[in-house]
């Protein structure tokens, strides 16, 4: 594992092993940020920032840190790294601080931050950990973007706040409300699974 | 801000603002353990029990320490690391003195420190800047919509079990469509009472 190429690892991060669709974990947070595609955009760039710098950092000190306290450790070297996401987006982003409400804090309880600390820094080199973080924060951030695509065109009829669509549009309220996330992610994950099933078939994939 | 009666809050706590139907928390143990109905129902009420202790915990602690020091930026680390010591804690005393109730629930406890309905109830009580009987009313009411929501899901799990599926579905595919119809159903109380 000690040389995988960043090619595989982000192969890794964004398809076979996605956080959200593949492992379905994270997906606390992804749904309910998926209103609007900026609100998604700037969660997922906190998630990878998160993901890469608290992997890195577990790498780095993979060797002094005793076995059995590290999931205290990692869980506050994650808070940390949280903590200067939260302080930036309230100095920088008020606003957008505002919007994203408890769930910038709850990063720290996202699961997909520790099983990447817990499944890869803890037994690979600095360098690609980081990699390895910031592919698994892409595919969780991909996946966000799509689920809030779809909501935000047909409950908005906007894509980043700006109109796609004419007058004529009449909003789809049931986009903008809980349910919809659920259908969409559903959706996603129904279709990934069926892929998976057919690489399966056809002896692509050994997993 | 307008006072809410507490008892307003734990009502809307269940149903118009469920953890798991409008604010998605709790939702990895919500999809990964709800296969049996017993199951469900010991970590709803391991999940309750827990957080209205640390919510308890974390409110003195917020306001009696964190507030007096201007040091509210640490709150995440510390709810966390106060969540976890609760949660490790509970652990030893129960297998200590309540061995029954620890092959109850024991096997939920590691697994309660990272649902994220413990964290984000913390979270919602500082950031809505509830009163202390505001934020018990907010906790009790969340627990028990939580268990609720999984023991619904566990139940409507264990009918479709027998049926045949498309490959792709089964599993996360259909438990997430599941959720997404209850949380429909649960739109229909939104009227009742909003609380923000």
């Amino acid at each position: 594992m000690a040389g995988d190429s960043p090619k595989k690892i982000f192969k890794m991060g964004l398809w076979d092993d996605n956080p959200v669709f593949k492992q379905i974990i994270g997906i606390c947070s992804s749904l309910a940020v998926t209103n609007l595609m900026i609100n998604s955009l700037i969660m997922g760039l906190g998630l990878i920032f998160v993901t890469a710098l608290s992997s890195l950092t577990v790498s780095i000190i993979r060797q002094f840190t005793p076995k059995h306290i590290r999931m205290m450790v990692q869980v506050l070297i994650i808070s940390v790294y949280v903590i200067i996401v939260d302080i930036f987006l309230k100095a920088y982003l008020p606003e957008m601080s505002k919007a994203l409400g408890p769930y910038v804090g709850l990063i720290i309880t996202n699961c997909i931050i520790m099983g990447r600390c817990e499944g890869y820094a803890q037994n690979n080199p600095p360098l690609p950990s980081f990699l390895d973080g910031i592919a698994s924060g892409l595919g969780y951030t991909i996946v966000l973007l799509v689920i809030a695509f779809i909501r935000e065109l047909f409950g908005f009829g906007t894509i980043f706040g700006y109109r796609v669509f004419g007058d004529w549009w009449t909003n789809w309220t049931i986009m903008v409300m809980p349910p919809a996330a659920f259908f969409i992610l559903g959706v996603i994950v129904w279709w990934a699974r069926s892929k998976e099933s057919e690489e399966k078939k056809e002896g692509g994939a050994v997993n | 801000m307008i006072e809410l009666n507490p008892l307003v809050i734990f009502f809307a706590a269940i149903f118009t603002n469920n953890m798991i139907f409008s604010y998605f928390l709790g939702m990895c143990s919500f999809i990964a353990v709800s296969n049996e109905i017993p199951t469900s129902f010991g970590l709803g009420q391991a999940v309750t029990f827990v957080l209205t202790f640390t919510t308890i915990l974390n409110y003195f602690i917020y306001h009696n320490i964190l507030v007096p020091l201007n040091l509210e930026y640490l709150r995440f680390i510390v709810f966390i690391i106060s969540i976890a010591a609760f949660v490790q804690l509970l652990e030893m005393i129960i297998e200590r003195y309540f061995p029954n109730l620890y092959y109850a629930l024991g096997i939920f406890l590691p697994l309660i420190t990272v649902n994220c309905a413990i964290l984000g109830v913390s979270l919602f009580m500082v950031i809505r800047q509830y009163t202390f009987l505001q934020s018990v009313g907010f906790a009790i009411g969340s627990g028990l919509g939580w268990t609720l929501a999984i023991v619904a899901m566990a139940g409507a799990r264990k009918r479709i079990r027998n049926n045949k599926l498309l490959k792709g579905l089964e599993g996360p595919g259909i438990t997430l469509i599941i959720t997404g119809l209850m949380a429909l159903a649960f739109v229909g109380f939104s009227g009742i009472v909003q609380i923000q």
